[in-house]
């Protein structure tokens, strides 16, 4: 009996430390991502980067920066957001205030969202690039709009569900009670009432747009040039760095390194404020 | 608003309808079989077999399936049954931004660290010589993405679990362990299942962090310090520049459609997991 | 009261964050009777019941001082080991949580996680305890089923088997007739009355008329603070406080 005891005893400590070792692997690695890439970063990092839009022989290892990247990514992903903001908010609305709790049609929309959630963005690039066939568009900034687009709506809507389903129903039907219709019930008062958990919501779905460069490869194309109009082609951060990483030379990879580190320092400003918006929510409806 | 709500839910079949239509050249002429399990890759010669890179993403998966499930596994335990509950909120939001980093700064971050470890020490441990472009980079970087959405799902699927089923055990005198081992573990093990599957389809489908550190070579790989050359890095590669072969777009599509399959596979499983759960919550 | 009783709180005070939930009880509980715990809803009863078994530390911002002594040990010494403390401690809750097994595996599990091997041993333990609580003759053939299946009533005095196989001395029991039909909760009643000769019991309740049948000793709680106990007579028959006649009375509740 006494053995036993300390035999469990044993397990239990052994099985701690296995698990605080996990823990600390797990998030050792996000702190050794996030350090890795801002020690090489900043070596590298020169105004010229986020100043200027490559010049002849960029890729060579000349002069420029990938200023052009930066504001496509921006335009990309900012239009595209809008876009699935149009879409994902009467959606979420929809199967929040109008089909009403445990309606099947709900349940399927719901699903649905989860599985397109699911679907690599690899995939959107490739069925973006087939509807851009179809309507006789080449690479250009509107095809990345429209995969981005696609790519990011089950994010966003997934986001903003998990926030307006958590408006409480009494407040529904107290504006029922003043009289108020469906539709301005949904879109003056929940709308308003869960804003923060919105904006946080398209910050989500900006976050991973604007990172991600499969879904973007061939539907936005590449340009040195800061796009001027839908129809031309955008470059990315993502594939900004991906390209120069995949150059032989050392002056231009280091470049890519300094690109990596302004994309992580967006992303993480990005996370940063939609986690506080949505903590400031949390607080203000919990009471 | 109710039919932009349909047409989202038909935005499913849409993409599968699409990327039928344009596979459908390569599958109309050729066995299905053929395609899958032959690993003759010569596109000008109109062979298109994709078992290098069918066998490419199954060792990369596999790879980081292994490395990822017990990491997260234990880390999801930790979180849920051990650490104070300031640690845990504390920690949490930094499982979500280990989510939101770019699949291409993983990349990045696999090329500087990950590629010259597997090359300098650990092929050498193992008497064998890599470039470091392998399908164990690829692994171990696959399995760091995937650590957050397994832990995240794992760690709700715990908090669903009565508090009182764990007060049971542990007031029959036993330790937080052996409640974790016996009753825990137990009563999530669904929840678990479903929470690695989601996993698994995520690192199945990633593509520019395996693009980047998987070496792409058109083979297949007997060791896990071979290059390997999966199925994402394949479309990603070659896609909208090779279009004047014959039937290579259609070959590509067909990638994508498997793809698109496996992983809608894995999440109608998964997801119907959890959703049983959930209603058994309620 | 006279003598030393196994069970004795001393000055235990409890607060949930800056909430106190428990103010300075002091009360010895006596032993192989059965006590039950009075009060409103929300007046501390689950709280008290759950600081004796130490399973309270578990929640978060709960601040605990004070002293809870079995026989000589404070439960509350970090010297001493939880798990053997909770072992001389049953605990029955509101509702029966079955641990995902089998009926057979669910009495065994708390012998089995203090060392016990032999397989005939087992079969005996489970059987006997089963047979104490009564369910025996209603579940011999099924032994070996998930316990999930068993219905609500029969559920909880599974719970109250597998609470007594590991051999407490006390046996703490919150409401645990709140989830069943009167048929079941009888039963339990019944249980008890039957337990009490070897066990010190202790029950939480708000149904007053559940602690008249079965309580030999009555505490009464309201807002965190123990206001009166004593033997049953007395507390329902002679209450000294004010409040404790108008709580029996119906006044407050």
């Amino acid at each position: 009996m006494k053995n036993k005891f300390s035999a469990r005893r044993l397990e239990e400590s052994l099985f701690k430390a296995l698990m605080i070792a996990c823990a600390l692997i797990v998030f050792g690695s996000l702190l050794m991502i996030i350090g890795t890439i801002f020690t090489r970063g900043i070596g590298s990092m020169n105004i010229d980067m986020v100043t200027k839009t490559p010049e002849g022989g960029y890729y060579l290892g000349k002069e420029g920066g990938v200023l052009n990247a930066i504001i496509g990514s921006f335009i990309l992903t900012i239009a595209a957001a809008g876009l699935a903001l149009l879409i994902s908010l009467p959606v979420v609305l929809y199967i929040n205030v109008y089909a009403g709790k445990g309606s099947r049609f709900a349940v399927i929309i719901r699903m649905s969202l989860d599985f397109l959630w699911g679907i690599p963005s690899i995939v959107y690039g490739a069925f973006g690039f087939t509807i851009m066939i179809c309507f006789g568009i080449t690479a250009s900034l509107l095809g990345g709009i429209i995969t981005v687009a696609l790519f990011i709506l089950p994010i966003m809507s997934r986001a903003m569900d998990e926030v307006i389903s958590m408006v409480p129903r009494e407040l529904m039907e107290a504006s029922y009670s003043l009289g108020a219709t469906k539709y301005e019930t949904a879109f003056r008062v929940i709308t308003l009432q869960a804003l923060p958990g919105i904006v946080s919501a398209v910050l989500i779905a900006f976050g991973r747009g604007i990172g991600d460069a499969a879904s973007v490869l061939f539907t936005a194309g590449f340009s040195d040039r800061i796009p001027l109009s839908l129809l031309q082609p955008a470059a990315t951060l993502p594939l900004a760095i991906f390209f120069q990483l995949g150059t032989p030379f050392p002056e231009v990879q280091e470049r890519a390194y300094a690109s990596a580190f302004i994309l992580t320092v967006l992303i993480l400003i990005i996370s940063i404020t939609a986690r506080l918006l949505t903590s400031r929510y949390k607080k203000n409806i919990v009471q | 608003m109710f039919f932009v709500s349909a047409c989202c839910a038909l935005l499913v079949l849409f993409m599968a309808l699409g990327l039928f239509i344009k596979a459908w050249p390569i599958l109309a002429i050729k066995p299905i079989t053929n395609i899958l399990f032959s690993d003759i890759w010569r596109p000008l010669k109109g062979q298109f077999g994709m078992l290098p890179f069918i066998t490419g993403t199954l060792w990369v998966t596999g790879i980081a399936i292994i490395i990822a499930v017990p990491i997260s596994l234990l880390t999801a335990i930790y979180l849920s049954e051990y650490a104070p509950k300031r640690l845990r909120e504390f920690l949490k939001p930094f499982i979500d931004l280990l989510a939101g980093i770019p699949s291409v700064i993983y990349g990045v971050w696999g090329i500087l660290i990950i590629v010259p470890l597997v090359k300098n020490h650990i092929a050498p441990l193992f008497d064998s010589v890599s470039s470091g472009y392998s399908v164990l980079t690829a692994g171990i970087v696959l399995s760091i993405m995937i650590f957050p959405v397994i832990i995240h799902i794992t760690v709700e699927v715990f908090q669903a679990v009565p508090r009182e089923l764990r007060e049971a055990s542990l007031a029959l005198g036993a330790t937080r362990w052996q409640t974790v081992k016996h009753v825990l573990l137990r009563k999530a093990l669904a929840g678990i299942v479903a929470a690695n599957i989601l996993g698994l389809s995520r690192a199945f489908g990633e593509t520019m962090a395996v693009l980047m550190v998987a070496g792409n070579v058109v083979q297949t790989p007997s060791s896990v310090f071979d290059a390997g050359y999966p199925l994402p890095a394949l479309i990603a590669n070659n896609y909208g520049e090779m279009l004047s072969i014959p039937l290579y777009d259609s070959a590509l599509m067909m990638a994508a459609l498997v793809l698109f399959a496996v992983v809608i596979f894995f999440n109608v499983v998964s997801r119907y997991v959890l959703h049983r759960i959930s209603l058994r919550i309620n | 009261m006279d003598g030393k009783s196994l069970l004795q709180v001393r000055d235990l005070n409890v607060s949930y964050g800056t909430t106190p939930a428990l103010k300075g009880i002091t009360v010895e509980i006596p032993d192989k009777k059965i006590t039950a715990i009075i009060g409103p809803s929300g007046c501390g009863k689950s709280t008290l019941l759950r600081a004796l078994n130490r399973l309270l530390e578990d929640g978060d911002d709960v601040s605990i001082s004070g002293k809870v002594l079995v026989g000589n040990d404070d439960i509350y010494d970090a010297r001493n080991d939880v798990t053997q403390i909770r072992k001389k401690m049953g605990l029955l809750s509101q509702q029966p949580y079955p641990l995902p097994m089998s009926i057979f595996d669910n009495v065994a599990y708390g012998p089995r996680i203090h060392g016990l091997k032999s397989r005939k041993m087992m079969e005996d333990t489970v059987r006997h305890y089963l047979t104490i609580t009564g369910l025996w003759d209603e579940v011999k053939d099924r032994i070996h089923e998930p316990a999930a299946r068993l219905s609500i009533g029969q559920q909880q005095r599974l719970c109250l088997a597998r609470g007594l196989a590991v051999e407490p001395e006390i046996i703490l029991a919150d409401e645990p007739t709140s989830a069943l039909d009167p048929k079941s909760s009888q039963k339990i009643e019944a249980e008890f009355k039957k337990l009490k000769d070897r066990y010190t019991i202790i029950i939480v309740t708000h149904i007053l008329r559940q602690a008249r049948r079965l309580a030999d000793y009555v505490a009464f709680m309201y807002l965190g603070e123990l206001i009166e106990h004593g033997p049953a007579e007395q507390i329902f028959n002679h209450p000294q406080h004010e409040m404790t006649r108008e709580y029996i009375q119906g006044v407050i509740s």
